[in-house]
């Protein structure tokens, strides 16, 4: 087990009180699993993704650990942490284009990195340019200021930054967000090559875009409201999705081939909770064309063949299919 | 009917404008009331150089852009209006589309006083009512909030409202869906191909290929300020004949079938020459 997560809570403090982003999420990553992350704005997503590697001076953590390779992180310790960072567990932020010190070279940014972590710059420096090599770049872009990059360039340097070390685990934050269709699909497909190759073991894939968590993720891990709602494979998940939420979110997607005239697809009515004081029970309820009088109560997360749900009303699996066909196939 | 004749934007870049770009090259279609027109392209596909050009906020460097047989460059005062009055925009942030320290209901205030002075403040409310409703929002929950108490989604429907109080005839929707979430896009997406229904004409620009193909009729794809295909959207979608076309497409990610090759047409020769567009059937056009 790569990664272990139990009970995990991240408050954001402000000054009306605890924004609860977090709020008890338990999930296990595998050895060379990539999970997706997938939800709303202001579900959580991010705030997970980054709690397990850095939390910032609004956040703070409240309970629950985190396990990777055996080894607890202390998450809560900023400076405890830095032992792990890089090396164990690395993140590719959502804004790579602004992660690059603007007045370095890129080649020199790299090597003054390297050297701050203790490791040797030159010895590094040949497995550097044919990490390169791996994303399509040039050794030369190291000599360049990162101004004189494409944006999905300068997204791929960082892509080879953070997983020089090959870290355990690399967080990827919405990295294909901000990129062109055929861009997104050159970032996302180098990140499975990595996972294939052993460069780092297992991955946490954090983005909107189901469309784009399909193509390149194993599981899929469904938040809403700062809780978990569903995970399973990712084909299960597109294919027989079960929570209402998830079911509601997939199909909300537009795809290439499905037309208005044809046939209209319809959106989530009414919008997240707010997390300064999120409702009791389940907290999807208000938008749940299922909910029953039950939801007022929290559903517990059951885990039974390979995919966790916390949810009352949820089927089993064959009977969704069966009552409502999953479209667009 | 907005109609573009061979339009090109060369722009001035770096220091005191030594080197030019051209962001459009020769570009000529029209737009008619009742069609919703999709720009798609990549980031420099010069999709929103056109979409400002139709709202007059550019200046094409060649070409010219016709609304009702009068070009729009030459429009000043009465007529400029006049034409504001008939095609508005909505562009990509909705935060930054409002002066955060204007109540909703002051931002309709100003297109009375500013577009409709003749029109009682009763018979106002009435029309304002019915802007709203045809977005779906309802009038107390918007009115009298500050933009930061709104949702994006509800910010860009009111801003579609204000257009539609204007009685506009064609709408510029720049990327107006790419920053909602998943869950309120398709339901702005349902609201533009209603009005649609209801003879509004839409030039939808946009970078997603899926969102494209959901609601237009007529589709453009665009590379580096070029035309490269255009025509009836099932037949782009469903038989593109430009490489460029087939490798986006083939970089799209489906819900129901994973990447598999075709995306490796990147290295397409640069189109400093333009090949010209060839029909290659009835309502289906590509350059090749």
């Amino acid at each position: 087990m790569a990664l272990r997560v139990e009970d995990l809570r991240v408050y954001y403090r402000t000054l009306a009180g605890d924004v609860k982003a977090l709020d008890g999420v338990t999930f296990d990553v595998a050895d060379g699993e990539i999970m997706g992350l997938a939800g709303e704005s202001g579900c959580g997503k991010s705030t997970l993704a980054k709690s397990l590697i850095r939390l910032d001076g609004r956040m703070r953590h409240v309970g629950g650990k985190v396990v990777l390779d055996g080894k607890e992180l202390p998450i809560w310790d900023d400076s405890a942490m830095n032992a792990f960072r890089f090396r164990d567990v690395s993140i590719v932020p959502q804004y790579a284009m602004s992660a690059l010190n603007p007045i370095r070279k890129i080649g020199r940014m790299i090597h003054e990195l390297l050297r701050a972590r203790g490791v040797d710059a030159r010895a590094a420096h040949q497995e550097l340019e044919r990490r390169l090599d791996l994303v399509g770049l040039d050794k030369g872009v190291l000599d360049l200021y990162p101004i004189e990059l494409s944006g999905g360039m300068k997204q791929r340097v960082v892509m080879v930054i953070s997983t020089l070390l090959d870290p355990s685990l690399l967080i990827a934050d919405e990295i294909t967000s901000a990129l062109d269709v055929s861009t997104q699909r050159a970032v996302a497909e180098t990140l499975v090559e990595f996972r294939d190759r052993g460069l780092v073991k297992s991955m946490i894939f954090v983005t909107h875009d189901i469309g784009v968590l399909y193509q390149v993720a194993d599981t899929i891990l469904v938040m809403y409201a700062g809780k978990l709602a569903e995970k399973a494979p990712a084909e299960e998940i597109v294919s027989n999705p079960r929570h209402p939420y998830t079911r509601l979110l997939v199909s909300s997607l537009p795809e290439v081939g499905v037309r208005y005239e044809q046939r209209q697809l319809s959106g989530i009515p009414g919008r997240p909770p707010h997390l300064l004081d999120p409702p009791t029970g389940c907290r999807f309820r208000d938008r749940c064309p299922l909910a029953t009088a039950r939801c007022a109560e929290e559903p517990p997360w059951v885990e039974e063949g390979g995919r966790g749900i916390a949810c009352w009303e949820a089927k089993p699996a064959a009977a969704v299919a069966a009552r409502v066909p999953v479209e667009a196939r | 009917m907005l109609r573009l004749d061979n339009v090109s934007k060369t722009y001035r870049v770096g220091s005191f404008g030594r080197s030019r770009l051209t962001a459009v090259r020769d570009v000529s279609f029209e737009l008619r009331e009742g069609e919703v027109f999709s720009l798609i392209g990549e980031s420099g596909s010069g999709k929103s150089t056109i979409g400002r050009m139709i709202l007059r906020l550019l200046q094409p460097t060649t070409g010219s852009i016709t609304y009702g047989g009068a070009d729009v460059a030459s429009l000043h005062r009465g007529a400029l209006k006049e034409y504001y009055r008939n095609v508005q925009g909505v562009f990509q942030d909705p935060f930054s589309s409002y002066n955060p320290i204007f109540k909703a209901d002051r931002i309709f205030n100003m297109v009375h006083t500013e577009f409709f002075p003749e029109v009682s403040k009763d018979e106002w409310r009435h029309r304002l009512h019915d802007a709203l409703e045809s977005v779906s929002l309802n009038p107390e929950d918007v009115l009298h909030k500050y933009p930061h108490q709104l949702s994006g989604g509800q910010l860009q429907r009111l801003l579609i409202a204000r257009a539609l109080l204007l009685d506009i005839k064609y709408l510029v929707a720049d990327e107006i869906i790419s920053m909602l979430d998943a869950s309120t896009r398709i339901d702005v997406l349902n609201l533009l191909a209603d009005l649609k229904e209801r003879g509004l004409g839409i030039l939808f620009i946009t970078h997603d290929l899926s969102l494209g193909n959901y609601i237009s009729d007529t589709t453009v794809i665009l590379r580096r300020g070029s035309i490269v295909e255009m025509g009836e959207t099932a037949k782009v979608f469903g038989d593109p004949r430009h490489p460029y076309t087939q490798m986006l497409l083939a970089s799209v990610p489906r819900l129901h079938a994973k990447w598999n090759g075709g995306a490796q047409t990147r290295d397409l020769p640069d189109p400093a020459e333009v090949p010209a567009l060839i029909e290659i059937e009835s309502g289906h056009l590509a350059a090749l």
